[in-house]
């Protein structure tokens, strides 16, 4: 079987110590929640740390607070299966819900937790190989190489932002929390993320993701669709995250759309959002509105089915996602 | 003896069963001995190139190696068919696909010995990488082998029986269509482990996973040059097999070889990438298919070209290209038809037998070309195929005996209970009524506890939560199929029996039966110990079943071409036949009874005359021993087969053709070509069950396997190399593509079968690719010509449809290739009358 390399598995009790731990050991260090990404990609030796400091039993990522109009604070160490169960966010943010629940497998979602899902490397077929696979085919930028096997020429990663649950937290506005050596900052979720397939998250290596806030829902509505091959397993090929703020006739005052699975970094859809605002929802807008969110989709063939699938399928799905709230 | 059976024909338990749910059953790599060394294999970066030279100097001074070996320490070649031995266990010269292995090392860890793999140099001269059939057939300036029909063609092959032309000439109407069937692998979960020892006595041991012990067992005595009864090879329960452990592989002749230099146990588990480099699964084929019917479907003659993309060796590939031809004339009558087929060796994995063999492929072509025709004729598909079955004991005009053929009721019966009459109308109330329920259904089954997330039902099985039913159109398919109950001839040529049985009564009543036969998961040991405890009236927990261990069992060639039930069957039946014979006549002494008054059931030897007179069984054990001496009897069975006389009509022929029917329902989305399967009616002539509950899931897992294949599964390569060598990756359905099945078996009591049965294991994949793919063609008005038929294929062919073009999705032309002219084959006389072997009813 595969093996994973070997290192010391570090388990911090707070915060400070998981701080303290990850600048003792510097660049040979990473942090592991549910490991549920890490560990296969550490079998096929997309990385080698020495040491790996478990965020598992640090106490503060595990808590869930929601207080009356401020919204929920969700603790990154909460496993996928909580978050998609919790009664009070799939009650309010059916998007996020929905979107960790679709996650894998019930096994994985058991152990893989929201800050990892956040957090998730890019994914590519050319990378997501074994080192014998990838020495085979030649190593490309991404790790151990210098070239990209997707798009030959290019002088960038390409590979794909594959988080289930990163859109639909775009859609709701929600902040993550860092907490480095240097201190700890609020950044909004679409700050977090870069357009880059190899350094695709604007944190530092050593800074935890610590909790997910999101702000009180009034009114919001939301909704995540996902396209995979499978009912199971399968990691999305695309996701679309609507949510949605309409006044009492259906004017939409409010609006976010973001798409998982067509770049490097979880698209928001600006244009698309323009043109819904101030307007009543109708198939005609619908269509505009897709067309709009479609048009700068950009998969490469570098995922489960054909490109230009997937990228019909972001005009499909988005329009999908905006005629659920016709028939809401 | 009665007619009534105690035993076969009820639904009981598997042997192994206990073992295998509590997780007893000791798979080869849980086997554990002292000392044992780990192997790991240097693999092949390119798709094609020469080996100019190998130093594995570095590798054998890293502390913790034991032993690395290259192709020079096993030079001899091997392979499962006579006609090519053209593997070597570590490539010498050449590498003909990523993953070919080149150098093996035996370290104290795994850690240690992939280690040592990074230090082993290898300088290669990269050739130009063969990838398709096509490139195969130009290139033949790059040869991957130097032996074959023709460059790069391992196998051509050119029949013709009957009048042909003139069959096509009564034709009322002719069809002509082409296929593609890309190829896709067996997935067992189970990963094949082997784990060898050589003693100081000289004698070598191999546990390993492989479904046909007897066969490595000559291998291993070619390639390592032991004395075969100084070898013995122990096939482990096999955690599924599929035909992808049928071959002698690398990697067991290489622990052999590593057991014998460093005298250790040494062991290997392959990686689930490394299995998709072992492959020998479907192969890909491109098909053309020329059919002429008369107005109501018969058919007059039919024309078939198949060319198979076989991969870098040459494993079961010959039969596989015979089988691509060989059983299309068993379901309908075809009474003209002309075969022919090549096998191309490409850069890529070696294909070989996955259930169904050579035949899934044909199949699916024939059983669409046929729905193609009865619509083109204004004809219902079942009505059709109904009307033209080959009848029960007839020859084909390729010559094979047909004993026994269920097809139709088979038909009859998935007809009547799918409703297919009624659902097949354009106008069913069936085809608008669909929706929530089926989606609620499926909700509720699909991962629990997070189903609910979201507000709507329904969500969670994405997409078809949205559209209104009015977009969701239904469809249904029918398809048949036949397959073989054992190949007729062995992989080898020689005369001696196929299966044989050794059975040895213990004085306390215990049972041993000894075969060579392999329990891959379908329940052969199971039907051993049904058979025996059933002829000698005793229960099947009396029983222990001792198999494939060359050592201890009779050989049994393997578990292959779905041969076991049917030749275990009959040589337990000889043995254990034998065994109640002496029985029978010492307690009929005792009772002062004739002998054939007795029978043996519940433990106890009963008078049927006077249930008064009874022994149990345990006493006349013990009376015949002390009559008789040890008590034990062997059995064996050598297929009775008149099959042709021409070259190549060794491929085809079995003592009993298995039939299955298949409809599939199931609903689309047009607008992302994404299909699911709402339902499959499966019917399956098994001929007798011996265990009814072990048929139906043989029957529905061979559905599940033909609905990856059709629905997403492929082996699919890209720059010389697997693209998605990972169980993530290679997609193949969950329980949550996997409809509602509803089977049936059809009983047809073959006169060649143990008590009348014919296989199960393969067969009932066949006909639900093609009722599938008929299926959305009654859904959506679009051919998917090609499988896996996937919804990238199905938006294209709808957006062909919406530019009135003809839409349809497939190959649109075959490689122009010179066959041979065919050799011409003359009808034999229309029956044979052939000696039966055991009959017992
Ligand atoms: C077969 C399979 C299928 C999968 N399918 C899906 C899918 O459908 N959709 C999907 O989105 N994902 C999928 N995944 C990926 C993975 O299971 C999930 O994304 C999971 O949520 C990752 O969480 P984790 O806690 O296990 O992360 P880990 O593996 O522990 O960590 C992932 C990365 O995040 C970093 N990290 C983790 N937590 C923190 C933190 N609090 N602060 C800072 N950095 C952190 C780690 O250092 C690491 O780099 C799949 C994985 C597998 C093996
Ligand atoms: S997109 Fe290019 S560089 Fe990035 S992982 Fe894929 S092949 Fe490598």
């Amino acid at each position: 079987m595969l093996r994973l390399p070997p290192f010391a598995y570090w388990s911090p009790r707070s915060l400070t110590e998981a701080a303290q731990m990850m600048a003792a050991h510097g660049p040979d260090a990473m942090y592991v929640a549910g490991g549920t990404d890490l560990y296969p990609n550490m079998k096929r030796r997309q990385f080698e740390p020495k040491h790996l400091i478990g965020l598992r039993r640090v106490p503060e990522l595990n808590e869930f607070s929601a207080e009356h109009g401020r919204g929920f604070r969700i603790g990154a160490g909460l496993t996928l299966t909580q978050v998609a169960s919790h009664p009070l966010i799939r009650q309010v943010h059916p998007a996020l819900a929905t979107a960790a629940a679709l996650v894998s497998t019930p096994q994985l979602r058991n152990m893989g937790t929201y800050g990892g899902n956040l957090c998730l490397d890019t994914r590519c077929n050319y990378y997501n190989q074994s080192y014998f696979w990838r020495k085979s085919i030649g190593f490309c930028m991404k790790k151990d190489g210098d070239i990209c096997l997707v798009a030959p020429g290019s002088s960038r990663c390409w590979a794909v932002s594959s988080t289930d649950t990163a859109p639909g937290t775009i859609a709701l506005d929600a902040s993550v929390r860092l907490v480095g050596p240097q201190g700890e900052r609020v950044v909004p979720a679409r700050a977090l993320y870069r357009d880059d397939g190899m350094e695709y998250l604007a944190k530092a290596p050593d800074e935890i993701l610590t909790e997910v806030i999101i702000p009180p829902a009034k009114g919001l509505r939301s909704v995540y669709l996902k396209l995979r091959r499978r009912g199971s397993f399968d990691f999305p090929i695309l996701g679309v995250a609507v949510a949605l703020r309409q006044d009492g006739d259906g004017t939409v005052r409010h609006a976010r759309v973001v798409l998982g699975g067509v770049q490097s970094y979880p698209m928001e859809c600006d244009d698309a959002e323009k043109m819904l605002l101030g307007q009543r929802l109708t198939p005609e807008l619908i269509d505009a509105v897709a067309q709009a969110a479609y048009k700068p989709a950009k998969p490469l063939d570098n995922t489960d089915m054909a490109h230009g699938y997937r990228k019909k399928m972001s005009k499909i799905y988005v329009e999908r996602a905006l005629r659920t709230f016709l028939t809401q | 003896m009665t007619n009534h059976l105690n035993v076969v024909g009820h639904p009981l338990p598997k042997v192994d069963a206990w073992d295998k749910v509590t997780g007893q059953t000791r798979f080869a790599d849980d086997l554990v001995l002292p000392r044992t060394l780990y192997c790991k294999l240097l693999r092949s970066p390119w798709p094609h190139a020469r080996i100019r030279g190998i130093d594995p100097h570095q590798a054998q001074a890293l502390p913790g190696v034991f032993a690395v070996i290259t192709g020079h320490d096993l030079p001899v070649k091997y392979g499962i068919l006579p006609v090519s031995q053209d593997e070597e266990a570590l490539a010498l010269e050449k590498v003909r696909y990523v993953g070919d292995p080149v150098a093996a090392v035996a370290a104290a860890d795994e850690q240690t010995a992939e280690e040592a793999l990074n230090l082993i140099e290898v300088d290669y001269e990269p050739l130009p990488a063969i990838m398709s059939i096509e490139e195969a057939l130009k290139r033949s300036d790059v040869p991957i082998h130097d032996y074959g029909d023709n460059r790069n063609v391992h196998k051509q092959v050119s029949l013709e029986f009957g009048d042909v032309d003139g069959g096509f000439a009564q034709a009322d109407y002719v069809r002509e269509d082409m296929f593609y069937f890309e190829g896709n692998t067996h997935l067992p979960l189970e990963q094949h482990s082997s784990m060898a020892t050589f003693g100081p006595d000289g004698k070598l041991t191999i546990w390993s996973s492989t479904q046909t012990p007897h066969y490595l067992h000559r291998a291993l005595e070619k390639t390592l040059g032991i004395p075969r009864a100084h070898i013995r090879v122990i096939a482990t329960p096999n955690g599924g097999g599929f035909g992808g452990k049928s071959d002698p592989f690398n990697h067991e002749i290489i622990v052999c070889k590593l057991a014998i230099q460093t005298g250790r146990p040494v062991k290997i588990t392959l990686t689930r990438e490394e299995v998709f480099y072992a492959h020998r699964g479907r192969h890909p084929v491109l098909m053309w298919i020329k059919t002429g019917v008369k107005n109501d479907g018969r058919i007059t003659a039919m024309d078939f070209k198949s060319f198979l993309d076989g991969g870098g060796y040459g494993s079961y590939g010959v039969a596989s290209t015979y089988y691509t031809g060989a059983l299309q004339t068993v379901t309908y009558d075809v009474p003209a038809y002309r075969f022919r087929g090549l096998r191309v060796f490409t850069n890529k994995p070696p294909c070989g037998p996955k259930r169904g063999h050579g035949t899934p492929q044909p199949r699916f072509a024939l059983e669409v070309h046929l729905d193609k025709i009865a619509h083109d004729l204004g004809l219902d598909p079942y009505a059709m195929r109904r009307a033209h079955i080959v009848p029960d004991d007839s020859m084909t005009i390729n010559q094979l005996h047909v004993t026994t053929n269920g097809l139709g009721q088979c038909l009859d019966a998935v007809v009547k209970a799918s409703g297919w009459a009624e659902k097949r109308k354009p106008e069913s109330a069936w085809r608008t009524t669909h929706t929530e329920q089926g989606e609620a259904a499926r909700t509720l089954t699909s991962e629990r506890g997070a189903g609910n997330a979201t507000a709507r039902p329904g969500a969670e099985k994405q997409p078809y939560s949205l559209p209104s039913p009015a977009t969701r159109p239904r469809g249904i398919g029918l398809a048949g199929s036949s397959y073989i109950s054992g190949a007729g001839l062995p992989i080898y040529w020689n005369n001696m029996p196929h299966s044989g049985v050794q059975i040895k009564i213990d004085r306390g009543g215990g049972v041993a039966v000894f075969c060579g036969s392999t329990d891959i998961g379908q329940g052969s040991d199971s039907v051993l110990a049904y058979i025996v405890a059933e002829l000698l009236g005793i229960e099947p927990k009396d029983i222990r079943v001792i198999t494939a261990d060359t050592d201890l069992t009779p050989v049994d060639l393997g578990s292959y071409s779905s041969r076991v039930t049917l030749m275990t069957g009959n040589a337990a039946i000889e043995a254990a036949t034998k065994l109640r014979k002496i029985l029978f006549e010492v307690a009929a002494e005792k009772l002062r009874v004739p002998p054939e008054s007795l029978s043996a059931k519940n433990r106890l030897i009963t008078c049927e005359d006077d249930e008064n007179r009874v022994l149990p069984f345990v006493e006349v054990v013990q009376m015949a021993e002390a009559r008789h001496g040890t008590l034990g009897a062997v059995g064996s069975y050598t297929p009775a087969i008149t099959h042709g006389k021409y070259k190549g009509s060794g491929v085809g022929p079995t003592p009993a053709y298995s039939y299955s029917a298949c409809i599939a329902e199931i609903t689309c989305d047009p607008e992302t070509g994404e299909y699911t399967v709402d339902k499959l009616t499966l019917a399956h002539d098994t001929g007798k069950a011996i265990n009814p509950l072990l048929v139906i899931g043989q029957v529905e897992g061979s559905a599940y396997m033909g609905l990856g294949e059709i629905m997403m599964e492929e082996q699919v390569f890209r720059k010389g190399l697997h693209k998605i060598p990972s169980m993530l990756d290679y997609k193949s359905p969950t329980t949550l593509e996997t409809p509602e099945m509803s089977t049936i078996l059809v009983e047809t009591l073959d006169p060649n079968g143990p008590f009348g049965a014919k296989e199960s294991g393969q067969g009932p994949l066949l006909p639900v690719i093609p009722a599938i793919a008929n299926a959305i063609y009654d859904a959506l008005g679009v051919r998917i010509d090609e499988v896996p038929a996937t919804p990238e294929k199905i938006l294209k062919a709808l957006e062909l449809k919406a530019r009135h073009e003809e839409p349809r999705i497939g190959p649109k032309r075959i490689p122009d290739y010179a066959f041979p002219p065919p050799l011409k084959v003359p009808p034999l006389p229309l029956k044979v009358k052939e000696a039966s072997p055991l009959v017992t009813r």
